[in-house]
């Protein structure tokens, strides 16, 4: 091992080296198996929003009809899955794990990550985590039903004396473990971003995705123990006779929404934000233009995060609030439009005047602002109790979420993963392929979800396993989006095998002179270890 | 010079005004879903006419907006591209730009909080009811129970697809409905007996949760004679999507005469059926 630890600074382990992996205490190895991860668990996510659309794509039980698929719990066992798998195993693992891990080093100039031990347990946590909510859908849920079937909230009864089996109970677990790792990596990052930036980096110097991960980690370190504080007291209403949240003991099921939505509410923000920051550097790298309004693009970030955690019962305007507080909520929500309008702009201000080359990047970047502002301003319609009484838990908020979320988050997410694909791997992708994967998107997203918004304001309420027929065409409409968005998805794919088979050389920076940040100085892929010497910012 | 901005403005009014129109139900049956609809079902309370009123305003504001944003990219993407613009500036300030489009989005928020709050308090407010409704939520179905007319809890279940009558719909009907008198000004008391439930009407504009422990009040005023049908809306197990709401408006003598054959009776229910027929038979002599 000494022989070995005095070359270890020349030479890159092989990937075919287990150790590597397993014990791997590597920023840019780990983001990898971040990313990795995300990809696999977003293709159980999203095949499970396949069984969904399915059944959905006609009335009456296509799918969860008693047979292989199982029967309505089934379904509704899918929808919580979906949302947790693609919220806690697939945008967090790839934002923040993956390209947080990647690039924040990368960026503020630092050789790795302040503590990489750490960085390594956090990332192995979360397989464990996944495998155990994944276990959670084949153990008896409620009654003699597989998996847990009470939504991506958890809320009691139902979660408590509404599912009597152990499905909830891993699931509990997997929270804890994933909330665990959410934790030790925020640490992680507050640390890194402190203390390890290269002489002359100031705060106000800082590229905008580190901004952005420093306020996203932020808001996980404030926001997690909430909920694994909410889970406990879940577990003991289940299995210790506690009544925290049991009427019939003196407990209230209104209390856990509270905590359940501190915890959700800023989590909504953790998923988008550092997408804000990818977004930022996209648009700047192909307009050959510096971010406009940089500080105020910066503390929009900051604002947004800090409104994040006093916005929180919006989500709760039906479940019988006093009128002022519900008052509070729509006024402090609506304030959120304030800093995200300061960021649309700025990103159009941005490309104003640039000298813009549509790479595949840019493309996702442009999708990704306007379907973002489609997401925004059906928020600033559901911040309003009024108008949210008729639409709270329709498809109209299933179409506001997943424009921010699945539109928003999952295209900065492709965004960046074509922005740095050549960083991160050393090798060229086709960019057909990637600009066809984003052209099905776009086009299969919106037919996906833009009916929604009218299924909504018909009044289908979310998570119906069966709806009224006069609900038919849109949901039929939306299950034909599913396929195009699939088509998106083979391109995907067809671009990974491209680029393993071709294994063209990527250079150090495809981009030209819009790209600025320091890792873009390096090679492609990057030195094992970067920056023993660190560089120095003007 | 051809008007163009004339010719824009009569083009987006057109569009919104489609919208609009189809957000208002002009052609849609009163009290359920309409295939191919875009906007919400016809408001039949006070409640939900303002509810739809508001929306109409929020249309005015968000689809200008998203469309200017929409421009705005357009216009940089066609003037700012690399061919048409091969040097770029290195303005990254302008004071004036980014305090206007703070202020501007600042003063739109406020004139929605104008409009917006009055209806809350509208909604939230309960008048001097005529008198009391009290909905239980069970898994999988609803309890209703009339205290001022000492009407005891009766058990409204959806009727299942085999056993459906000539004009029931699926997944909507239910065996024993709801019936109130047209006008009258209800207070409904909402609670759950298992886990969380959610007693929705689209056409009243009623949306309350049915929470184990506590009592939620709202209020409606039917202001037209028909059948109106709500569904649960808040997950509470495998049957979420099975336990509907039916609410019959009528007149008052029918309801009278209704509460005097026993809700949750079949005499009771012979009761609407029979002024239901005979509404119908009226309306298509009225065509």
């Amino acid at each position: 091992m000494s022989a070995d630890a005095a070359t270890h600074d020349d030479h890159t382990p092989s990937m075919w080296d287990w150790r590597r992996w397993v014990f791997s205490t590597n920023h840019k190895d780990i983001g990898t198996m971040y990313l990795l991860f995300a990809i696999f668990a977003g293709i159980i996510g999203g095949g499970l929003s396949g069984l969904m659309r399915w059944e959905l794509a006609e009335p009456g039980l296509q799918v969860f009809n008693n047979g292989f698929w199982g029967n309505e719990h089934n379904y509704n066992v899918a929808t919580t899955m979906h949302g947790l798998i693609m919220i806690f195993f697939m945008v967090m693992p790839a934002m923040i794990g993956g390209f947080g891990n990647w690039f924040v080093p990368l960026m503020i100039g630092a050789p790795d990550m302040a503590f990489p031990r750490m960085n390594n347990i956090s990332f192995w946590l979360l397989p464990f985590a996944f495998i155990l909510a994944v276990m959670s859908m084949f153990v008896p849920g409620a009654g003699g039903d597989m998996g847990f079937g009470g939504g991506w909230v958890l809320y009691p009864p139902l979660s408590t004396s509404g599912h009597n089996g152990p499905a909830m109970d891993l699931l509990i677990l997997s929270l804890h473990i994933a909330g665990v790792s959410s934790i030790l990596g925020s640490i992680n990052f507050i640390t890194t971003i402190f203390n390890m930036r290269a002489p002359g980096m100031t705060i106000h110097k800082m590229p905008l995705f580190v901004w952005s991960v420093l306020v996203t980690v932020f808001l996980l370190l404030l926001s997690l123990p909430v909920l694994a504080g909410a889970l406990t007291m879940l577990l003991t209403d289940r299995n210790f006779g506690t009544a925290f949240f049991a009427p019939e003991g003196g407990g209230d099921p209104v209390m856990y929404q509270h905590l359940f939505w501190f915890f959700g509410h800023p989590e909504v923000y953790i998923l988008i934000l550092p997408g804000f920051g990818i977004i930022s550097h996209i648009v700047s790298t192909f307009s050959r233009k510096p971010i406009f309004g940089y500080l105020g693009m910066a503390y929009a970030m900051v604002a947004i995060g800090f409104i994040g955690f006093i916005v929180w019962a919006h989500h709760m305007y039906t479940v019988g609030m006093p009128v002022d507080l519900k008052a509070y909520f729509v006024a402090a929500t609506m304030v959120i439009a304030v800093p995200t309008g300061i960021k649309i702009f700025s990103w159009i201000a941005t490309m104003w005047g640039g000298s813009i080359e549509f790479r595949t990047p840019m493309m996702w970047a442009i999708g990704f602002i306007f379907l973002f502002t489609v997401g925004g301003v059906t928020g600033v319609v559901l911040a309003n109790a009024g108008v949210d009484q008729a639409l709270h838990d329709t498809y109209y908020v299933v179409a506001h979420f997943h424009y921010v979320l699945s539109l928003g988050a999952v295209f900065a997410i492709f965004a960046g993963w074509y922005y740095w694909f050549e960083k991160i791997f050393g090798v060229k992708y086709n960019s057909l392929f990637a600009r066809l994967q984003f052209l099905f998107f776009f086009v299969g997203a919106n037919i996906i979800f833009f009916p929604q918004h009218f299924l909504g304001l018909q009044g289908m309420p979310r998570r119906y396993v069966d709806y009224a027929d006069g609900h038919a065409f849109w949901n039929m409409v939306s299950s034909w989006g599913y396929v195009v968005m699939l088509i998106g998805m083979a391109f995907f794919f067809l671009v990974l095998i491209d680029a393993i088979i071709r294994r063209r050389k990527a250079d150090a920076n495809p981009w030209g002179e819009g790209a600025t940040t320091l890792e873009w100085t390096l090679s492609s892929p990057p030195p094992f270890h970067q920056f023993s010497e660190l560089p120095k910012i003007k | 010079m051809p008007d163009l901005y004339g010719e824009a403005m009569r083009f987006l009014t057109a569009i919104a005004l489609t919208w609009m129109t189809a957000a208002a139900g002009a052609f849609a049956t009163p009290g359920q879903p309409t295939d191919g609809n875009l906007g919400f079902q016809p408001a039949v309370t006070p409640i939900m006419e303002r509810i739809n009123e508001f929306h109409n305003l929020l249309l005015w504001i968000i689809i200008p907006i998203t469309i200017f944003v929409m421009g705005l990219l357009l216009w940089v993407m066609i003037r700012y591209n690399r061919k048409a613009n091969p040097t770029p500036s290195k303005n990254s300030h302008n004071t004036l730009l980014e305090v206007v489009w703070t202020a501007v989005p600042i003063l739109i928020l406020v004139v929605i909080a104008v409009f917006s709050f009055p209806l809350l308090y509208f909604q939230d407010e309960i008048p001097e009811a005529d008198f009391t409704i009290k909905a239980t939520g069970y898994q999988w179905y609803w309890g209703y129970e009339y205290p001022d007319q000492d009407v005891p809890e009766y058990i409204s279940t959806m009727v299942a697809e085999e056993d459906l009558a000539e004009g029931q719909l699926r997944n909507l009907s239910v065996d024993y409905p709801l019936v109130v008198p047209v006008g009258a000004t209800v207070r409904l008391q909402v609670t759950a007996a298992d886990v969380i439930h959610n007693w929705a009407m689209p056409a009243f504009g009623t949306k309350m949760d049915a929470i184990p422990g506590r009592i939620n009040e709202a209020w409606f005023q039917v202001n037209e004679e028909g059948t109106y049908y709500g569904q649960c809306s808040e997950l509470c197990g495998i049957r979420h999507a099975f336990m509907p709401i039916e609410v019959h408006a009528v007149s008052q003598d029918v309801f009278d005469a209704w509460v005097a054959a026993g809700p949750g009776s079949d005499e009771a229910n012979a009761v609407i059926a029979e002024y239901s027929a005979a509404r119908e038979t009226r309306l298509a002599q009225l065509d």
